[in-house]
């Protein structure tokens, strides 16, 4: 196990030093950009949500297959 | 030893037929009729090779052998696939393919079919009533419908051998394959909540025949359509339905892999075999962690993660030293080898950073951004409903798509799949043949055609190799033929 996880530290390793090699602002900058992306998201998704989630849910039977 | 992994997905949609007079069988039906009246003709199946309670393991057909439903809906598309009623669900099997990648066209194409169908059915239904298709696996109600998976392995390969090596990862590789879901199907044990997959809950079973109760986590149908002698199609119905291109390129490309590995005697030691396969399958999928200790025959502990980059690090040192051939063009082995490490190391450092590859990852953290904004928690009504319209094929109403996943392929390399065959399998000339002369295609099913040349006895045309009747095997003779008289004259010459 500890020989892997020697293995497996590389890739991560490359991952961290990259992350911590761009400055904090492009972090912030990539943060804001996504929660606004994903703030669009979840307002279409208000949009879009079935209203009755409990019938709906409730209504959404299926006979089994196979 | 290890031979072409030819692969296909057979998915059965959940359906919800919104008029209380109707029922999901003769819905079903309505769809796919809807469909294929908008095309020129339509070509029925042909039952003849249907022997789905031949068990792998040299058993006789028994009791509890799946039933063929033969009298409904069965058509056979100039995609080469297979587009039918399976008991109460719509079910699209894709063409034989050669590569991941047609595969994932030709499985993208199925969607395209079915949101086609939905459409193409509004014209016979009452006004304001719809017939919606979710392509999912669980109803939350304890039904279960499958999204089975097939490829071709050598016949001489022990089946034991490859059950017992295959099991390891058909467990693990949930991790990556899941699409999510809120709840559990066993109500005593206690679990709540999100779990990784769908299917999951549902195995009960380490190996057997039943694939709609007692369901085993390797299925034994040995129902190779093809030659018997050198061909088994392993049915594997584990996995859960994926909408996610990543999620369904690496639930089928790392499975061939493996199989090209266990056929090559790669994985033939029992260093990753489970102590118990049926437990670990339920326990993986419900540890979002994905780290709890699974126990090994060897005595030994791992989680999923430490067994996937187990199986991750044998199949990089495999194509190392016999190459991926077998999965096709060098590119589609890089891709899947390349695409299963970035998968592990963003599941091993934060699941999150994968919310726009799995679905399974994609669900949770949408359904956690939504409880967020609305002040509620995954016990929440409305969480159940993002579940299942995560699934909801419709444009309008489709989460998945509004989520900004990454797409693998092109839109015009989906809409080829729709009325194309790969040109790479027997599906070519099944496709080509239905295309050409299918007014004379009386029917056809995986391993024949059956034609009509306007004279008593109608001809079958025998497929039994998978790769035979590609593109470059016969479109020049195809080309040359204005009939199918023709065509029989010159394939008996």
């Amino acid at each position: 196990m500890a020989e892997r996880e020697q293995r497996r530290k590389p890739s991560n390793d490359r991952n961290r030093e990259a992350d911590e090699a761009s400055s904090q602002t492009a972090t912030t900058e990539r943060g804001e950009k996504l929660k606004a992306e994903i703030d669009d998201i979840l307002d279409e998704i208000d949009e879009v949500l079935e209203e009755n989630a409990e019938e709906f849910v409730r209504n959404y039977v299926q006979k089994g297959g196979e | 030893m290890a031979i072409a992994k030819i692969i296909g997905l057979e998915t059965e949609y959940g359906i919800h037929v919104t008029d209380p007079a109707g029922d999901p069988t003769n819905g079903s039906s309505q769809l796919i009729n809807a469909y294929v009246q908008d095309l020129a003709g339509r070509i029925d199946w042909d039952f003849d090779d249907e022997h789905p309670g031949r068990d792998a393991r040299g058993f006789r057909e028994g009791s509890g052998i799946p039933v063929i439903e033969t009298h409904l809906v069965n058509t056979v598309l100039t995609n080469g696939a297979r587009y039918y009623v399976d008991h109460a669900h719509p079910e699209y099997s894709t063409p034989e393919c050669s590569t991941v990648l047609e595969l994932l066209a030709a499985d993208r194409a199925g969607e395209m079919i079915l949101q086609r169908s939905m459409s193409a059915v509004r014209r016979f239904l009452n006004s304001g009533e719809e017939i919606i298709v979710y392509k999912n696996n669980s109803d939350g109600k304890g039904n279960s419908y499958g999204c089975h998976e097939n490829y071709l392995v050598a016949r001489s390969l022990s089946f034991k051998d490859l059950a017992a090596q295959f099991t390891a990862h058909l467990v693990t590789r949930q991790i990556f394959t899941g699409a999510g879901k809120i709840g559990c199907e066993q109500p005593e044990s206690g679990r709540r909540g999100f779990e990784i997959t769908q299917r999951a809950d549902f195995f009960e079973e380490r190996i057997g025949l039943e694939t709609t109760m007692n369901r085993p986590i390797i299925n034994t149908r040995d129902e190779p359509h093809a030659e018997a002698d050198e061909y088994r199609r392993l049915h594997v119905i584990t996995g859960d339905a994926n909408l996610s291109e990543v999620s369904t390129l690496l639930k089928v490309g790392t499975s061939s892999l493996l199989l090209l590995m266990i056929e090559d005697g790669a994985l033939a030691d029992r260093d990753l075999y489970l102590r118990d396969p049926v437990r670990a399958m339920h326990d993986v999928s419900h540890d979002l962690s994905l780290r709890e200790p699974l126990e090994l025959e060897s005595g030994r502990n791992a989680s999923a993660l430490d067994l996937q980059y187990e199986l991750l690090e044998r199949a990089q040192s495999y194509a190392r030293q016999r190459g991926l051939e077998a999965l096709g063009p060098a590119a589609v082995g890089e891709l899947v080898l390349s695409r299963w490490e970035r998968a592990l190391d963003g599941l091993a450092r934060d699941p999150a950073t994968l919310r726009r590859e799995l679905d399974w990852v994609a669900k949770y953290e949408i359904m956690h951004d939504y409880c967020e904004r609305h002040g509620c928690d995954f016990e929440d009504p409305r969480i159940a409903a993002l579940d299942l319209q995560y699934h909801d094929l419709r444009s309008e109403r489709s989460l998945f798509s509004r989520l900004g996943m990454e797409k693998l392929l092109s839109p015009q390399a989906v809409e080829d799949a729709i009325t194309n065959a790969p040109l790479t399998t027997r599906a070519y000339f099944r496709g080509e043949c239905l295309k050409r002369f299918g007014g004379d295609v009386v029917s056809a099913n995986w391993d024949s055609i059956v034609v009509d040349v306007g004279t008593d006895p109608l001809q079958r045309i025998p497929m039994m190799d998978p790769l035979r009747g590609t593109a470059s095997h016969v479109a020049t003779l195809l080309d040359g033929c204005d009939s199918v008289q023709q065509l029989i004259l010159r394939l008996n010459e």
